[in-house]
C-alpha cells in the first residue's frame, strides 16, 4: 500500500519519547522524562493527557494519534532517536540500560527498577485502530463510496443494489476492507485479473471488498486472489463456465500448508457447510464474478438448473491422512507449496460401496459410477473429480497401491467397447459416432480425472464431481500458487 | 448512516435507477395511493378522471395511515397489478 499513502508527518528531531498517562510504566518514568529533557532536550509526545508528564512546551499532544500511527508506535513508552523526522533507533518499555544507551547518558532513573514492560499504544488499541486506519490510509482506496441512507436496512440496501447472491452479505465498510487488505502484501491498486463476462480489470481492493461481503477473514484473501487468477485464464474459461446451461461452477481444492494455517476443513463434512474458510472463499470468488464481472443468473449465466455449489464450492485435501501424493503434487507442485486448483464441476454425488474389501473390487465399482458422469454414453469430452474418502482410501493403503497404480488400474476399468456405446445402441439415440465401432474408448482424457483425498473418517462412500466440456472448447483445470 | 465501498465495476450509476417511464398511459393500469391525509381523496378523484380520459384504467388504494409506510401486502398488490403508481400527498 506504500505507494498510495499520504506523506508521513515528521517527528521532532533528537530524542523523543511517546507516552500516555494511562500507563503505569509511563507514570513510573515521568521523572526520567523530565531529566532527559533537561540533559538532552527530550521531546515528549503524549497520547492521552496533554499535560503529561508536565505542562510544558516540550510536551506535544498527539491528539489525533497521527504521529503514533504513522511511526508505528506499538508500545508506550517508546524512546526514539529521531533524525530528519524519522525514528532511526527505538526502544520500548523502560529499560535503564537501553535508555542510557539510546540517550548516551548515564545514571538514568535512580531508584527505579531496572526494567518494566510498557503498555499498548493508543494507536493500536482495538477501539481506535480501525478508525485510524481509515483516517490515515483510507484515501488509498479507490472504490466509489456509497452512502446507505439511515432508514435503509443495510442488508436490504445491498440486496436492492444487486450485490448479493441471495444470502446476506457483510457491509464492506472502509474499516473492514482495510482490515481485509492486511491479509495480503499486494497493493490495493494491483490488478489481479480481467474478470468475465464484462472483462473488467479487478484490483486487489475489489477482491477485498467482495471477500468482506462473503464473510472471509484477511487470512482467506490470498486464496481468493489465487483462485480468481486461476479462473480468469483462457484455460479455465470462466466466461463459458458462467454462461453454460450446464449445472457447473468453479470447484476450488486447496493444497499445501495454507489449508491448515487458515483452518480449512478437509475432514468431516469437508464438502459441506460449517467451516468459515471453506464456505466463504468459494463464495467470495463467485461474488467477484457477479459484482465485478457482471455475471448474473438470467444474464450471461444461462444455467438450466445451476446447483447449490454455485454459491461457492471450496474444500481442502486431507494430505496428512493420505498415503498418496496430493492432487497438487500430481499436477507438478511441491508438497510445501500452497496452491488452489480450480475445476469446473457440478454438485457432488456419492458412490456407496460398503462391501469391497479389495482394491480391485472398489476400483471396478468406482469405474461404473464414473462412467455415468454427465452421461454414461459420453466419452472423452468431459472431466471429473473423484474425492476418495478415508475409508475408501484405506482399501488402497492396505494393499499398498500408489496414486499411479490406482490411476492405471482405474483407467483400464474406464475403457469401454465403442460398439456398446454407439448412437442408437440399446435403443438410445445418444451415443458415439460410427467411427467408434470396434474401438476401445476411454471415458476420460489423460489428466481428465482429478483424484483428491478428503472427508470424515467414517463412511464407505466416495464423492464424484462431474465436470464440463474439457479442453479448448470448454474448461481445463488450473492450479495457482497461493502467495502472501 | 453507513458508507460502504462499491463492490462492482462501477459502470452503473451509484444511485439506484428509476423504473423506465411509460411513453403513454393509454391502456395501462395506474394505481392511485391515497395516504389517508384529509381531502387527499378529493384531489385523487380529479386525477382519476383525468387519467381515465387518457385511456388508463385506474385502481384506487388507501394506506391505513399516513404516518407509516404502506403495508407490504398493499405494496405487493400495487406492484403486481399496476403499470404505474401515483402517491398523493396532501396538506
Amino acid at each position: 500500500m506504500s505507494s498510495d499513502l499520504p506523506p508521513v508527518p515528521p517527528l521532532p528531531d533528537g530524542l523523543v519519547a511517546v507516552v500516555k498517562r494511562d500507563c503505569p510504566t509511563c507514570e513510573l518514568v515521568a521523572p526520567v522524562l523530565g531529566d532527559l529533557h533537561e540533559r538532552a532536550g527530550l521531546t515528549v509526545i503524549t497520547q492521552d493527557d496533554p499535560h503529561f508528564p508536565a505542562d510544558a512546551d516540550w510536551v506535544h499532544h498527539d491528539a489525533d494519534l497521527a504521529l503514533s500511527w504513522h511511526h508505528d508506535i506499538e508500545t508506550v513508552p517508546t524512546l526514539l532517536q529521531v533524525s530528519e523526522g524519522v525514528g532511526e533507533q527505538r526502544t520500548v518499555g523502560w529499560s535503564r540500560s537501553e535508555w542510557e544507551q539510546l540517550s548516551g547518558l548515564d545514571c538514568l532513573g535512580d531508584g527505579l527498577p531496572d526494567w518494566r514492560p510498557g503498555c499498548g499504544s493508543l494507536s493500536v488499541d482495538p477501539a481506535y485502530a480501525g478508525e485510524l486506519a481509515v483516517r490515515f490510509s483510507g484515501s488509498s482506496l479507490h472504490s466509489r463510496r456509497i452512502e446507505l441512507a439511515s432508514l435503509e436496512d443495510e442488508w436490504e440496501a445491498m440486496w436492492d443494489r444487486g450485490w448479493s447472491d441471495g444470502l446476506p452479505v457483510v457491509p464492506p465498510t472502509e474499516t473492514r476492507v482495510l482490515r481485509m487488505l492486511e491479509g495480503t502484501t499486494r497493493g490495493p491498486s494491483e490488478v489481479v485479473a480481467v474478470v468475465p463476462p464484462s472483462l473488467v480489470e479487478c484490483t486487489v481492493e475489489k477482491v477485498a471488498v467482495n471477500a468482506v461481503m462473503a464473510g472471509c477473514t484477511p487470512e482467506h484473501l490470498p486464496v481468493v486472489i489465487a483462485a480468481l487468477e486461476a479462473v480468469c485464464t483462457d484455460e479455465f474459461n470462466m466466461h463459458g463456465v458462467l454462461a453454460t446451461t450446464m449445472s457447473v461452477g468453479p470447484v476450488l481444492v486447496v493444497n499445501g500448508p495454507v489449508a491448515e494455517r487458515i483452518g480449512m476443513n478437509s475432514g468431516i463434512n469437508s464438502l459441506g457447510q460449517g467451516n468459515r474458510a471453506n464456505s466463504t472463499i468459494g463464495r467470495a470468488l463467485q461474488l467477484v464474478v457477479r459484482n465485478v464481472g457482471g455475471g448474473h443468473p438470467g444474464g450471461v449465466d444461462r444455467a438450466t438448473f445451476g446447483s447449490p455449489a454455485k454459491v461457492g464450492f471450496c474444500f481442502a485435501e486431507d494430505e496428512a491422512g493420505s498415503p498418496w501424493t496430493s492432487l497438487a503434487e500430481s499436477r507438478g507442485w511441491r508438497a510445501d507449496q500452497s496452491t488452489v486448483t480450480v475445476f469446473t464441476g457440478e454438485s457432488p454425488r456419492i458412490l456407496a460401496d460398503e462391501r469391497s474389501r479389495t482394491p480391485e473390487s472398489l476400483t471396478k465399482h468406482l469405474a461404473q459410477a464414473l462412467q455415468a458422469t454427465v452421461s454414461p454414453r459420453m466419452m472423452l469430452g468431459m472431466d471429473a473429480m473423484l474425492v476418495l474418502s478415508p475409508e475408501h482410501m484405506a482399501r488402497y493403503a492396505d494393499a499398498g497401491w500408489s496414486r499411479d497404480r490406482f490411476m492405471e488400474e482405474l483407467s483400464a476399468e474406464l475403457t469401454f467397447d465403442g460398439d456398446d456405446l454407439l448412437a442408437g445402441a440399446g435403443g438410445i439415440a445418444a451415443g458415439l459416432p460410427p467411427t467408434a465401432a470396434g474401438q476401445k474408448i476411454p471415458k476420460f482424457r489423460p489428466g481428465g480425472l482429478l483424484v483428491v483425498h478428503s472427508g470424515g473418517p467414517a463412511g464407505l462412500f466416495s464423492a464424484i464431481i462431474g465436470g464440463w466440456a474439457n479442453g479448448p472448447r470448454g474448461s481445463d483445470p488450473v492450479t495457482r500458487e497461493i502467495t502472501p | 448512516m453507513t458508507t460502504v465501498l462499491d463492490p462492482t465495476s462501477e459502470q452503473a450509476p451509484a444511485a439506484r435507477e428509476r423504473a423506465t417511464r411509460p411513453e403513454s398511459l393509454a391502456g395501462l393500469t395506474v394505481g392511485l395511493l391515497d395516504i389517508s391525509k384529509p381531502r387527499g381523496n378529493v384531489f385523487l378523484d380529479r386525477v382519476s378522471e383525468r387519467l381515465s380520459g387518457l385511456g388508463a384504467t385506474v385502481n384506487r388504494y388507501t394506506k391505513p395511515t399516513f404516518t407509516k409506510p404502506a403495508p407490504v401486502d398493499l405494496r405487493h398488490e400495487i406492484a403486481t397489478t399496476c403499470d404505474a403508481v401515483i402517491e398523493a400527498l396532501a396538506d
